[in-house]
């Protein structure tokens, strides 16, 4: 009987484990970088817009609208051929080919993110400096590429969703003499909203938490960009470069920008747990 | 003038199979880029030479040393973790407060961007700690990152384990451990097994965290203590230095062969055993 | 006072949460008889079987009140060793629950989990407990075959068998050949009769013939409550009890 206890204790601290390791994870990040954003203000930083570590200056606005712009662009990019593939797989492709198709997405998704940058660097971005001008390294790249790796998110959990409508709403809808396109576009894809919804988020946290692509093909310029040809630097990527090398404030700063992050990114992934869980009842 | 809705559902039909067609073409085509290139130029003496002049030249064997003893810290210390966790929230507890926390906790880890792994290692066990970069500090920042993977993997195979099984060991005179010990875990060890898989692959491939607390040392390591550099992260420096294309792609056709296989298994052994067909 | 009888229950209560399966139980039952817990669906059988070995407790907000006895001990007491109450009282559920183990595994589970080690010791019990359930000369030469493969019947005759392997004193069938063909039910029904000169029985059976058949005393519930116990012979002829009457003659089942 003791022995049963004391496994029981066991289990629960181990289980404790996840939770715990979140909060070191936040508590040691602020611990870094909240002094800074004290120190700088929060304002300054935040909406500031000049990035000289050198001189003191850490304002990261530059990096949250560069953050803003690609994951716009990604979404743009991923979420109607995200929701494209998903549809085909679930309602234009026999159960077989689905049944190859969606393990050989699966594998795309465990691609390191750092073969993708490889293949912007090498294809895209000269495609779009030869092509469209500006340096190349670009937001549009940035984009593109991001757009690219965050597609099985948003095809594997949409697909999910709409596979989980009961098969009465597609049969209902047919048997009333809707067409098969017209049964997807006004009653399947509406009554998987908040699936799919939530596989945009996610997607969206995704993307707003890659680094070492973007590093390799954002052009990493620490100022506002001005059009989608711009090189840029989004809040991941600001930690990324100059982490390497950052010494006192300036290391400081970059733990804020991480605080940063966190919050945003928490705040989605929250959204999208509360979405999906609202969408499930 | 009315377009008919068949019309309509031609033309729907047809975007969406050029739009599935082009994305899955262009998802291949970036693999086939790297493996076009690199392929050739894998032989034996690239794996088993280290990296010389910088990395222009020679081979990835302490990368490969690297990559290796990163994964199996982080397998180690993560799984007897995850599926202690997995194992308490299905077998010790029903859906409660704790059982919520504990969930909240493995979700919102599961989310969290690698540089802020990064980030947390760095300052948690290189500088606090004083492991310095390190493969242990490597290590367990990753298992910190794949500890939710197998929590969840654990988890499913757990649950698919018919209730009867517990019965009938209970019914027999069983504790609790021994319920666990003889039925659920040899049971859902293929679905712990594809949780491992995963974090493997996952471990393999990460860059941004392994850099911030493993370092980028090319030399061969002599012990947990050393730092090293994975496959990814010289993959990375390669290509973002400059150093060398060919090298480069070389790199990056080995990282991926080694992903598709870790990931082909880890997909045929969720597909024969966890979610049984 | 409660010593010569194997099973007594005093004014026993159960709850699913807020939801009473039973109520107001007044039993006893002697050794070495089987008792046939009648009724149709709902009406508790299932759970009064699994509150005797408290395989009730694994389910989460559960309570009772009242008294269960075996052997003048109160099962639900203090210090009562659950795994030691399990293997005395031996159960077999409606399905035929093989675990994905070998034959011989499967039996000699319940005897490595109470520590039992030594093979030769292991072997006897178990050819010992498939020649009880009259199982042993169909399987004797593919023991180590998995358990998974052998027909339904056959199945529960190894669940049986797994049971007596524990040695336990009472014996809990819940409509152990539901889903069998008349043949395996014949040979389980057989074994009952014999298995009894050693067990205590409780038997909820599959329909009123096969209590008929192999019962000594019966006790008829209905929705959570027992209507009316007595011998077998009492029951099927002369009940005393207007709803059992209409029960056993069919008019609601």
């Amino acid at each position: 009987m003791n022995k049963e206890k004391l496994l029981e204790r066991g289990f629960l601290l181990v289980a404790l484990s996840s939770i715990s390791i979140l909060a070191l994870i936040a508590f040691f990040i602020f611990e870094e970088g909240l002094p800074l954003i004290w120190k700088v203000g929060l304002e300054t930083f935040l909406l500031g817009d000049r990035w000289f570590p050198s001189k003191g200056s850490f304002g990261i606005f530059p990096m949250i609208v560069g953050s803003f712009w690609v994951t716009l662009g990604a979404l743009v990019v991923g979420v109607p051929l995200g929701l494209a593939c998903a549809i085909f797989l679930c309602e234009l492709t026999p159960t077989k080919v689905g049944m190859v198709l969606r393990p050989m997405i699966q594998l795309l998704a465990a691609i390191p993110s750092v073969i993708y940058g490889f293949w912007g660097l090498i294809v895209l971005v000269p495609l779009i400096r030869n092509h469209l001008g500006g340096p190349g390294l670009s937001i549009l790249a940035g984009s593109f590429v991001l757009g690219i790796m965050i597609l099985p998110t948003i095809i594997s959990i949409s697909e999910d969703s709409l596979r989980a409508l009961p098969r009465i709403y597609k049969e209902g809808a047919l048997s009333l003499g809707a067409t098969h396109w017209q049964t997807i576009w006004r009653v399947l894809l509406p009554a998987a909203r908040s699936g799919i919804v939530a596989s945009v988020i996610l997607g969206m946290g995704r993307a707003l938490g890659e680094t070492m692509a973007m590093i390799m093909i954002l052009g990493n310029a620490a100022q506002m960009p001005h059009s989608i040809l711009s090189s840029a630097r989004t809040l991941t990527t600001n930690i990324g470069i100059e982490m390497g090398y950052a010494s006192g404030d300036h290391r400081a700063a970059l733990f804020a920008t991480g605080v940063v992050l966190f919050f945003i990114i928490m705040g989605l992934n929250s959204l999208a747990m509360v979405i999906s869980r609202k969408g499930r009842t | 003038m009315r377009i008919s809705r068949h019309f309509t559902q031609e033309i729907a039909r047809a975007v969406i199979w050029a739009a599935s067609f082009s994305t899955l073409a262009v998802m291949f085509w970036i693999l086939y880029q790297v493996l076009r290139e690199g392929l050739p130029l894998l032989h034996l003496s690239f794996f088993v030479e280290g990296p010389r002049e910088m990395g222009r030249a020679g081979g990835i064997s302490s990368t490969i040393i690297g990559t290796l003893a990163l994964t199996v810290v982080a397998i180690v210390i993560a799984t007897p973790l995850g599926v202690g966790t997995a194992i308490f929230l299905r077998e010790y507890t029903r859906e409660g407060r704790v059982s919520r926390i504990i969930r909240f906790g493995t979700d919102c880890l599961a989310g969290v961007p690698s540089i802020i792994f990064g980030l947390f290692g760095f300052v948690f066990f290189v500088i606090f700690l004083g492991m310095g970069w390190s493969i242990l500090s490597g290590g367990l920042t990753l298992a910190a990152m794949i500890l939710p993977t197998i929590i969840c993997t654990t988890e499913e195979a757990v649950k698919s384990i018919p209730y009867s099984f517990r019965e009938v060991s209970y019914g027999l005179g069983g504790t609790r451990w021994q319920t666990i010990r003889k039925v659920v875990l040899p049971n859902a060890f293929p679905g712990i097994l594809t949780g491992v898989l995963l974090g493997v692959g996952r471990s393999v491939g990460e860059t941004a965290a392994v850099i911030l607390t493993a370092g980028s040392s090319f030399l061969m390591p002599d012990s947990l203590f050393s730092p090293i550099r994975t496959m990814a992260v010289h993959f990375y420096i390669l290509a973002r230095e400059g150093i060398s294309m060919e090298m480069a792609y070389a790199t990056g056709a080995g990282l991926i062969i080694l992903i598709l296989i870790i990931n082909t298994v880890a997909n045929w052994l969720l597909f024969r055993y966890v979610h049984k067909g | 006072m409660e010593d010569h009888f194997k099973i007594a229950i005093r004014d026993f209560e159960f709850y699913y949460g807020s939801v009473m399966a039973l109520k107001g139980l007044n039993l006893s039952i002697r050794p070495n008889q089987i008792f046939a817990v009648l009724g149709p669906a709902r009406s508790g059988k299932t759970t009064l079987l699994k509150s005797l070995n408290r395989l009730t407790d694994l389910i989460f907000g559960t309570n009772h009140k009242g008294q269960m006895f075996i052997d003048g001990q109160e099962i639900y007491g203090e210090n009562v060793s659950l795994p030691e109450l399990r293997r005395k009282v031996g159960m077999v559920f409606d399905l035929p629950t093989a675990l994905p183990l070998s034959i011989f595994d499967n039996i000699a589970y319940g005897p490595r989990l109470k520590g039992i080690r030594e093979r030769n010791r292991l072997e006897k019990i178990v050819s010992e407990s498939l020649q009880a359930a009259v199982l042993w000369e169909e399987v004797k030469d593919r023991l180590q075959s998995s358990a998974l493969r052998l027909s339904g019947g056959q199945q529960q005759r190894l669940c049986i068998a797994r049971m007596l392997a524990l040695e336990p004193e009472i014996i809990m069938l819940d409509e152990p050949c539901s889903g069998l063909d008349p043949i395996s039910t014949a040979s389980i029904e057989r074994s009952l009769m014999t298995l009894k000169e050693k067990y205590t029985i409780l038997l909820v059976p599959h329909n009123i013939q096969q209590a008929s058949r192999v019962a000594d005393r019966v006790g008829f519930f209905l929705g959570g409550e027992m209507i009316e116990e007595g011998s077998s012979d009492q029951i099927f002829t002369r009940p005393a009890n207007k709803k059992t009457e209409d029960y056993i003659s069919g008019r609601f089942g």
